[in-house]
């Protein structure tokens, strides 16, 4: 796919105007997914598993049913049969069958009058349980007699002989690593460990469901991606896609999580069977209980150095706990690992193991950052060992364009070096340390995703644009969008209103996901806009009587193209809009495709830390990311995403964890007891844009939303560990770890 | 056959078992949809892994769905696990 590009010469790109949706969120007029009610509504309750593993014996609803207000019940019977694949593992994840297989998995639903009689309800349904054994430890669940979540969930990629609980498995790489090995002065290989964490967004799931006897119906909710959940919803309840309207609230963060579907079928389902509307809003402790958090990892990584910092080999091991489904995103931290390195000699392994956990969800780059925090961890030990520069190092083995990635295909053009020569340069890099502080370095890479766009821009007939576009606004990019259309379109900024379209008025719209909005929507905004502006020029040459080929878009006018089309006043597009009626009707420009050219993306973070010898706090004192963005459209939302990535990155490093008991029950399925990062916690976070023009853009646009937290675990922690001394090698590093690693090392203070 | 050109497909390491150990394919394909068919109809035991989706890197370009995109012979061509994000 070819763009007209346009590298310099904006007008609006690259400014920093005032956020379109700032006044409805800060007056509380913008409305997102609990802020929906309708006539008649009923309130809706999950019942839960409280067994981390057993058989559902039976299910009696007859004291819920008989209780004041309670309108239905529905299990596992109220949906769909004869799924299969995807759809099976959703509508299984959504509504238990014949087994509970986590902490938190659905097993029956009920709406009442008032949201407290649907939780009372809850209550009375009682459901009988035969306990099987759980296993939630990914190492523990790949071992001979560890209980088997699902057999024959395995597909074909799986070696003859690993435990049922490997689920897929992934190889890649080139050359002999051993051959390598054998050529380095030092050879390192280290065990790690992260948990799993949660994205931690603000905003509960919540949605408003009506669905009549007649299959019709509308749901309202807060998600990354309105047509998949039209899709999902359709399949799970079993009606035709296009009888459901789904319109997306505003979101209160997703970070990947609302990319998944869990109570939008159920409130479907209580509607069907009631006929009035439902709404269902989650619990705290059932968005930690029940949705997806990251997958949990084991890692192994091998690392061949010579003294003067080249690479000469790589392996790497990386085992990933998904929960009790298949989907743990093992094939990226194993294609991620190595990413930032021009190897001879590479390989490495990924598993993706089932448990009895929540099936994990993605989360800003999903399984990439567990990577970096393994491979440049062991990076961090070689240059200490070998007396290297960090950033020198990796400067020496950076991937560049033509070079051959870990994973296979040569690199398209890339800004690695650009984000290390610029963190290299950056004050930050050159300050001195306060003593007993540390440093620490990483880089980190994310592929960036397309996938199928549809947008529409209808013009007023005051000239002002009506822009449409079907990616819920994650991440500020109603703005990005208004501004790419003013750019081309030649007007005011505040004359484009972007909407996001519900799912009955635009052709499929892939999720928000996989950082794609600002690349894939914003190049369908530019090329509806410039179908847009042939039709105008059409117009005014209709006007003229010249032919409209003749005819240029120039500063928001339709001019003659040269001396020879004709001596004409430039025409206005407010002019040409105020005729539009009598001149042909409607003036629409839209754009459908999947544009395949998403640039891939680098990032080089630094970090400072102190870490309290006597108590094992730590303080992360400065911050600084540079991160290549291809073309930063505005550029205070992308220094927001890479503050955003950073700040969620410094949660996943010291404090965030999954905490599960013996009894495979989740310990600390609240804000009180799982610790996300909050303002004191962290430092000012500086940021620098790198601007590596992505040739599949026509402004050269990346994504910026995921790459920021693919070096945050390995920076914090290589800070960490050279601030206390002792490698840091199983996240989080909580206090009573880090005193334990120096004690174990015979460090410790106090 | 004649007419679509022969083109080289790396198999990432962990499909090579399901293609009689090999890394590349050769196959005559001009896009990649009749790319991923030719590559079925040649190891059919790569049938789950391909459905199960794939993206293909065509001289380092990543392309996630759109099997009507041309392959050519001077194509560097390497099948991928589908890409996707968070």
């Amino acid at each position: 796919m070819a763009f007209d590009e346009k590298t310099e010469g904006f007008r609006v790109v690259g400014t920093r105007p005032d956020r379109p949706d700032g006044i409805d969120k800060v007056t509380g007029r913008a409305r997102f997914g609990a802020d929906a009610a309708a006539p008649g509504m009923l309130h809706a309750a999950i019942v839960r598993s409280p067994h981390a593993h057993a058989r559902i014996v039976r299910i009696n609803a007859e004291k819920a049913l008989a209780a004041s207000g309670v309108k239905a019940v529905v299990t596992r019977a109220d949906f769909a049969e004869g799924l299969e694949g995807e759809m099976w593992n959703i509508l299984e994840n959504v509504m238990a069958g014949e087994k509970a297989l986590y902490d938190g998995h659905a097993v029956a639903a009920v709406a009442a009058a008032s949201a407290l009689a649907a939780r009372d309800a809850a209550k009375l349904i009682d459901v009988e349980y035969e306990a099987l054994p759980h296993v939630t430890d990914v190492d523990k669940a790949m071992e001979d007699g560890a209980p088997v979540i699902r057999k024959g969930a395995a597909d074909s990629s799986v070696p003859a002989g690993m435990h049922p609980n490997v689920v897929r498995f992934h190889e890649s790489g080139h050359g002999d690593p051993d051959e390598g090995f054998a050529e380095a002065d030092l050879v390192v290989e280290e065990h790690f460990l992260t948990e799993a964490t949660h994205q931690g967004y603000i905003e509960p799931h919540a949605c408003l469901a009506t669905l009549g006897a007649d299959g019709r119906g509308e749901l309202w909710c807060c998600t990354q991606g309105h047509w998949n959940v039209q899709k999902v919803c359709a399949a799970l309840l079993g009606i035709e896609t296009s009888k459901l309207r789904v319109t997306a609230s505003e979101i209160g963060g997703g970070f990947g999580g609302k990319t998944a579907v869990f109570i939008e079928p159920v409130a479907l389902a209580l509607s069907r069977k009631t006929s009035r509307p439902v709404k269902l809003v989650m619990p705290r402790a059932d968005v930690f209980r029940a949705t997806g958090p990251t997958a949990s990892t084991s890692m192994d990584v091998k690392i061949g150095m010579r003294k003067d910092g080249t690479i000469t080999a790589a392996s790497g091991v990386f085992r990933c706990q998904g929960g009790a489904f298949p989907g743990a995103p093992m094939e990226f931290t194993a294609m991620c690992a190595f990413a930032p390195y021009d190897l001879k000699h590479v390989k490495q392994i990924g598993y993706d193991v089932m448990t009895n956990r929540p099936k994990q969800a993605a989360y800003r780059a999903p399984g990439s950052p567990m990577a970096a925090f393994a491979v440049e961890s062991v990076i961090d030990e070689m240059c200490n060992r070998l007396g290297l520069d960090p950033i020198e190092a990796r400067l020496k083995n950076a991937s560049k364009e033509g070079t051959k990635a870990s994973f296979g295909p040569k690199w398209d053009r890339i800004g690695l070096v650009e984000t290390l020569e610029a963190a290299k340069a950056h004050p930050h890099y050159s300050a001195p340390l306060a003593e007993g502080a540390g440093r620490g370095v990483s880089c980190g890479f994310w592929f960036n995703h397309g996938g199928e766009t549809s947008v529409q821009l209808a013009l007023s007939e005051d000239g002002t644009v009506q822009l449409s576009v079907g990616t819920p606004d994650i991440g500020g990019s109603r703005a990005s969008m208004c501004m790419m259309a003013a750019e081309e379109l030649g007007i005011p900024y505040e004359d484009v209103r972007t909407t996001i379209a519900d799912t009955a008025t635009l052709g499929y719209n892939e999720i928000s996901h996989g950082s794609r909005v600002t690349y894939a929507s914003g190049l369908a905004t530019i090329e509806a806009a410039r179908d847009t502006i042939l039709k105008l020029c059409k117009r005014a040459a209709g006007k003229w009587g010249i032919d409209p080929d003749a005819v240029e878009w120039r500063d928001g006018c339709a001019v003659p193209a040269g001396p020879n089309a004709g001596d004409f006043e430039p025409m206005p597009i407010r002019e040409i809009a105020s005729r539009m009626g009598s001149t042909g009707g409607p003036i629409v420009g839209h754009y459908e495709a999947t544009p395949e050219g998403a640039g891939v993306s680098f990032a080089t973070h630094i970090v400072d830390a102190e870490v309290d010898r006597e108590t094992g706090a730590t303080a992360v004192t400065r911050y600084t990311v540079v991160q290549d963005a291809g073309k930063a459209i505005h550029p205070a939302y992308v220094e927001g995403q890479y503050q955003g990535g950073a700040a969620q990155g410094i949660g996943w490093a010291l404090n965030e964890e999954y905490i599960y008991g013996e009894d495979g029950r989740l310990q600390n399925a609240g804000f009180l007891d799982y610790r996300i990062p909050v303002a004191s916690d962290l430092p000012m976070i500086d940021t620098v844009i790198v601007e590596v023009p992505n040739p599949g853009h026509p402004y050269g646009v990346r994504g910026v939303g995921e790459t920021s937290i693919c070096p945050p675990l390995a920076a914090i922690a290589n800070a960490v560990s050279n601030a206390a001394g002792v490698r840091m090698r199983m996240l989080p590093m909580r206090p009573a770890r880090i005193l334990d690693a120096l004690d174990e090392q015979g460090v410790a203070g106090g | 056959m004649v007419g679509k050109p022969l083109v080289k497909v790396h198999l990432w390491s962990g499909l090579r078992a399901l293609a009689g150990g090999s890394e590349t394919v050769e196959l005559r394909a001009a896009t990649i949809g009749q790319m991923l068919d030719a590559l079925i109809a040649k190891h059919p035991a790569l049938d789950d892994a391909v459905n199960a989706g794939v993206s293909v890197s065509i001289d380092g370009r990543i392309h996630a769905q759109d099997v009507t995109c041309p392959v050519s012979a001077e194509n560097e061509i390497y099948l991928l696990q589908r890409i996707k994000g968070g």
